[in-house]
């Protein structure tokens, strides 16, 4: 267990936004988004690119500032003070790839003013290597470490997994929990929607907003999907494709997303085609792909 | 026609990037090739179009007149626009004025690039980007297409619209190769090929890979030997061999594409272990 400074009066949100807002110009990054992180919880923003999931995590972590509502770290606002009790991995991994393993590791635990850890065993062998010369698995291992060093009481991680294996995921993801287990709280990003399940809870944005949030079941809401089973995929794919039908490759099934079950019998009826087509639960791509070809809301 | 890269070693001074590795395509379908940085996915790739000596095996591949093929690096040239790369990409292949300029035009409207096809490659955003490289790719119609993760790091939504480029290839019947770390990604391939450190875990089609898998997968929110348990949301999953008895406490599940993926990497670096 790591132990806090706070941990006896510790707050019951530790992050949260409260119907923030940011333009760029005339530009709308987020609009109008409330959310919350407590301890011990693992939260999910997920989002296509340009949704605002990265503007408006530079705002709870106080790097720009609002232009309309609040963020708060750990009951306040985010200032420099609050931010030592942060830890944060960008997407980029925020490490000086011309310093070795251990450089990188002192720099940044003097810069906290926390105690150096050891080196896991994986990092040990390459402890004095350059940083630009480790596997990708390894660098994301070491900016974790370089993140947790301190002992923060948020985590926030920017697609901590991207790249790297199933078994060096399962490892960063042992490591999230681990955290969340002691009081952490942690909002973590991916792109990854087989992640979806690592999570407590999801929110997720499109077009600047926060669309929808809770479970996965909640995320995909009403959104459905039709599958088609047939013994000649590669046309029942370029029919439904020339019908201008959102159609996916499954395997050797086809499947549409938000369409309807008999307007797809009958495109495929018309080529003179026989199908198996059935409804089956949407993915939350899936859900994704609806909101981001939906018409901007007013 | 099957295209392949049979039994394959590659070995790049001390390193042995590739052990002995098969990777098998067929027209009309798309085969996924799974692993992480290092598995040895791009060196395999490499060799089947011809860019990488084996130094044993046999390649089975098309002219390189009829092999598109997107690396892992960009794949287009920033400094000029889409239009100006897709043309520049199409003289190479021999072609020109309206058969150029129509299959240019059918090819970016259907990456949805159309819009942005007077822009510089530079100012695409990532998957604009992978989506302009898989158009450059496909330009000539190729009968073998080889794509080098066209999809890691770019969000859900541009994965799906390149997923269904790569499908409509396929019902095109082309045969196409790609690499991803992504398993759902590998899940919707008609084949997938799994390699971790330069050799093969597990491959034939999702049914073969899961089926082949010998041993049990277990639910439990307290594994009993936590190396060999990995986490599904705040609960474990945890591998026990064929012959073990799994714990009263904990249930059986059908495993699916990750359970088996890690399952396999821990049994190999357990391996590994013991014979160091």
């Amino acid at each position: 267990m790591s132990s806090h400074s706070s941990a006896a009066a510790q707050p019951t949100v530790l992050l949260r936004s409260d119907r923030v807002g940011r333009t760029f110009g005339g530009f709308l990054a987020v609009d109008d988004v409330t959310m919350s992180v407590g301890p011990g919880e693992v939260v999910g923003l997920l989002g296509a690119n340009g949704a605002g999931k990265t503007t408006l995590i530079r705002m709870l972590l106080g790097l720009i500032a609002t232009t309309t509502g609040d963020v708060e770290l750990l009951g306040g606002p985010p200032d420099r003070e609050r931010r030592t009790h942060l830890g944060y991995v960008p997407q980029g991994l925020g490490l000086y790839r011309d310093l070795t393993v251990r450089e990188n590791l002192a720099f940044s635990t003097q810069a906290y003013g926390a105690v150096q850890p050891d080196l896991p065993e994986a990092l040990r062998a390459g402890a004095d290597r350059l940083v630009a010369d480790l596997p990708l698995g390894l660098q994301r291992q070491l900016a974790f470490l370089c993140a947790l060093a301190h002992d923060p009481e948020v985590l926030v991680l920017d697609e901590p997994t991207s790249g790297v294996d199933a078994l060096a995921r399962a490892a960063l993801w042992d490591t999230i929990h681990e955290q969340a287990e002691t009081g952490v709280g942690v909002l973590v990003t991916t792109h990854n929607m087989a992640e979806a399940e690592q999570c407590d809870r999801l929110l997720l944005m499109s077009q600047a907003r926060l669309v929808a949030q809770g479970s996965e079941a909640d995320i995909i809401g009403s959104t459905t999907a039709i599958a088609i089973r047939t013994n000649d995929w590669a046309r029942a794919f370029a029919v439904l494709n020339q019908a201008g039908q959102p159609v996916m490759l499954a395997g050797r099934d086809v499947r549409v997303a938000d369409a309807d079950a008999d307007q797809v019998r009958a495109v495929l009826a018309d080529a003179g085609m026989t199908a198996e087509v059935f409804g089956v639960p949407a993915t939350i791509e899936e859900r994704m792909m609806v909101l981001a070809r939906a018409p901007e809301a007013p | 026609m099957t295209y392949a890269v049979r039994s394959a070693v590659v070995r790049f001074g001390d390193t042995l990037a590739l052990e002995d590795v098969t990777l098998l395509v067929e027209p009309g379908s798309v085969v996924a090739v799974v692993g992480g940085d290092g598995a040895g996915k791009t060196t395999l790739l490499r060799s089947l179009v011809g860019e990488v000596p084996l130094e044993r095996g046999q390649v089975d591949a098309p002219s390189p007149m009829a092999i598109g093929y997107l690396p892992a690096t960009s794949g287009s040239w920033p400094a000029l626009t889409v239009a100006q790369n897709m043309d520049f990409v199409g003289g190479i292949y021999g072609l020109s004025g309206d058969a150029l300029a129509s299959r240019r035009e059918e090819l970016l409207d259907r990456a949805a690039l159309q819009q942005s096809a007077g822009q510089l490659a530079a100012q695409l955003s990532g998957g604009m980007r992978r989506k302009l490289g898989f158009c450059m790719a496909m330009l000539h119609n190729p009968a073998l297409l080889v794509l080098d993760e066209p999809s890691t790091g770019i969000d859900p939504v541009s994965r799906v619209d390149l997923w269904r480029l790569v499908s409509e290839a396929a019902a095109a019947r082309a045969a196409v190769v790609m690499s991803t770390t992504y398993l759902d990604e590998a899940e919707r391939a008609a084949g997938l090929l799994v390699l971790d450190g330069g050799r093969t875990l597990a491959g034939g089609t999702l049914q073969d890979v899961l089926d082949s898998f010998d041993g049990a997968i277990a639910h439990t929110a307290t594994p009993d030997r936590r190396a060999w348990a990995w986490r599904r949301g705040r609960d474990y999953h945890e591998y026990w061999p064929a012959t073990a008895k799994v714990p009263l406490d904990a249930v059986a599940v059908i495993p699916d594409l990750e359970d088996v993926v890690i399952a396999l990497s821990l049994l190999r670096s357990h391996h590994s272990e013991l014979a160091s």
